[in-house]
């Protein structure tokens, strides 16, 4: 079903222009991939489709590339913004993509808001545990003791495990899967899209360009320690999986009803 | 709904009106005094239109979710005081730099920092043009009664849509908390964003340098950002011609249209020797003042801009050829000091309050009387 080979035809019917601008081995590369797979197995008409991102190498996934509106907004901010179109048009499907820099560290309180609120938007939040794009800095997902460029001695603080934080306040669908699962990830993409409330998936991803160069990994030895250790039945962060999956009253739908109570 | 006729409201509720006159169907906002009064009456007013109310996380949030939605096609606002407007000045500029058309009211309160919540100040009128990095141009728009936080409430949404900027309606505690008459009319003169229908169309602009505006969900596939992009809107932040053209346009399609911009208030000066400048709360005991001392024969005129930014300067300039003295009375040290000794280098006398009061008309005049 969700073949990963990239045809000529969805090439041309969802991005740009080729190659990205992401490193060679970046995980990056492989998520855009299933997203446009993903959106492609659900036929979803495209003008249907608004794509919204922040600042960090991720939110680059669907800015420039998708031939979908997209809107590359300021750092840490993209759930805020979707957030004002999704309550706009509650037609649109409205994706964000984000990086744990942007979700979680400048923009926590907008993620946690979404979760609670459980407006209906879909955010891959793209975890690599750094934040690259600045050049390789310690970030809220980074585990402790590890070396960043801003943790030069390890890192004194310790990670959040952003999944459990967000199933804890109230989002309707919670998985985490890595860029070593990307089948798995475009089936979760594809629930997640036809999710009423909030869905969010986190992927652990592959930096090569300064997670790689620190913990002395190339991608692909990236992706096999991700094969390894990334398990459905694993602990903490290790766990990989659907977290929450299930059906509640949406913030939209609900400001419909509220209209109608009020005109009536 | 608000029908046409007469009301007694606080200046808040009279720009919640004139907001949902002029198509505002989307509100996001945080509560904070003085402005929570217009956040009040927009979640009870937009459910009646089929409108949308969000109270939001904080104020960033609040001014990122209007932005989102104006690209939605909705005509959307904010309204904060000091604290929430300086969070979100980082998104004012994102604004002018995608082009958003969306409506900011800033209920002025005294500052620095939390300040005096409840008290008037005009300590906002820099930031309100140059509270974001960078270089940007947008309008900011100075009510001095019920009534004009309704009118200038209406003439924000329609220079935000006409000029794809951010505007600012820069009221203060004392506007906004006053209760006067107000008159709704039957209906308000409504401008509405030139609008795309193809993509070829959002790149291209004419004289006016503003170019038609998409909407998401129409099929354009859009590329919106805050980094230098080129005319279609992709990311180009290495070519220097990009940056230019696009920064110069964004300063240039406020300057060359500032005629159309512009607005003011002016009595009596034709034949001033004098002339006071004032906006917003403190032009009140201003005029109060003015008055008197016509009254009284001197050849004082009387000035006050509706528009803050861009400032009325050609009209000021002209007016600097014969007038000897200018008073400035306003809420702040600093306010709108700077533009006023730009164009009247030596001869003005300044006339601040920051107590977190509005000055009596007394004051006023004691202060005038002993400069001349
Ligand atoms: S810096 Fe890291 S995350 Fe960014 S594109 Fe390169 S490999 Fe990918």
């Amino acid at each position: 079903m969700s073949g990963i080979i990239t045809t000529e035809y969805i090439r041309e019917k969802y991005l740009r222009r080729l190659p990205t601008a992401f490193c060679p081995g970046c995980g990056d590369g492989q998520i855009l991939g299933a997203l446009i797979r993903a959106i492609e197995q659900l036929n979803i008409p495209k003008n249907e489709i608004v794509t919204v991102s922040g600042i960090g190498c991720s939110a680059w996934i669907p800015s420039p590339y998708l031939r979908i509106d997209s809107l590359h907004t300021t750092h840490g901010r993209p759930i805020a913004f979707a957030t004002g179109v999704k309550a706009a048009n509650p037609k649109l499907k409205v994706i964000v993509v984000t990086g744990d820099g942007d979700a979680v560290g400048i923009g926590g309180n907008h993620l946690l808001h979404a979760a609670r609120t459980n407006i209906g938007l879909t955010v891959i939040m793209v975890n690599n545990a750094v934040y690259a794009m600045t050049g390789g800095q310690v970030a809220p997902t980074t585990p402790h003791e590890a070396k960043t460029s801003t943790t030069p001695y390890g890192n004194p603080a310790f990670n959040l495990n952003v999944s459990e934080v967000v199933a804890a306040a109230g989002a309707s669908y919670v998985a985490r899967w890595t860029t070593w699962h990307i089948n798995r990830l475009i089936e979760s993409i594809k629930k997640a899209m036809n999710k009423k409330g909030f869905s969010f998936i986190e992927v652990i991803s592959q930096c090569p360009t300064y997670g790689g160069r620190l913990l002395n990994m190339d991608h692909i030895e990236m992706l096999h320690y991700f094969r390894d250790n990334f398990r459905e039945n694993a602990d903490g962060m290790f766990r990989i999986g659907e977290f929450v999956d299930v059906e509640k009253p949406e913030l939209t739908d609900e400001l419909e009803k509220l209209i109608m109570k009020v005109k009536s | 709904m608000i029908g046409p006729g007469k009301y007694f409201v606080e200046g808040d509720v009279a720009a919640a009106y004139g907001a949902i006159m002029a198509g505002c169907r989307f509100f996001a906002g945080y509560p904070i005094t003085p402005a929570s009064e217009i956040t009040q009456a927009m979640a009870e007013l937009l459910p009646k239109y089929g409108g949308k109310f969000l109270q939001m996380e904080d104020e960033i949030a609040s001014i990122s979710a209007i932005i989102g939605a104006s690209w939605a096609g909705i005509k959307s606002m904010t309204a904060t005081s000091g604290p929430g407007f300086s969070l979100m000045q980082e998104n004012i500029g994102y604004a002018a730099m995608t082009e958003t058309p969306i409506v900011i009211i800033d209920v002025q309160r005294a500052g620095p920092a939390i300040g005096q919540a409840t008290r008037p100040a005009q300590g906002d009128v820099m930031q309100s043009r140059f509270g974001s990095h960078g270089d940007y141009e947008n309008i900011v728009l100075s009510p001095n009664s019920v009534q004009e936080m309704f009118d200038l409430a209406v003439k924000s949404f329609n220079l935000a849509e006409r000029f794809r900027v951010p505007v600012i309606l820069l009221s203060d505690a004392e506007v906004g908390h006053m209760m006067e008459r107000l008159n709704v009319p039957e209906k308000v003169e409504i401008l509405e964003r030139k609008r795309a229908v193809t993509f070829e169309e959002t790149t291209k602009w004419g004289e006016d340098l503003i170019p038609p505006m998409g909407r998401f969900g129409d099929g354009l596939e859009l590329i919106v950002t805050g980094s230098t992009h080129k005319p279609d809107g992709t990311r180009d932040t290495g070519e220097p011609d990009v940056q230019d053209q696009l920064v110069r346009r964004l300063i240039n399609k406020i300057e060359k249209n500032r005629n159309l911009i512009e607005d003011w208030e002016e009595i009596d000066s034709e034949d001033a020797d004098y002339l006071i400048v004032s906006y917003g709360a403190s032009s009140r005991p201003s005029k109060g003042a003015f008055m008197k001392l016509r009254e009284r024969g001197l050849k004082i005129g009387y000035f006050r801009p509706r528009v803050l930014w861009p400032a009325p300067e050609k009209r000021l300039y002209e007016l600097s050829e014969r007038v000897k003295k200018v008073f400035l009375t306003e809420m702040s040290l600093r306010g709108y000091r700077m533009e006023i000794e730009k164009i009247f280098p030596k001869s003005v006398i300044h006339i601040p309050k920051v107590n977190g009061k509005v000055h009596s008309v007394k004051e006023v005049l004691s202060s005038i009387e002993v400069s001349i």
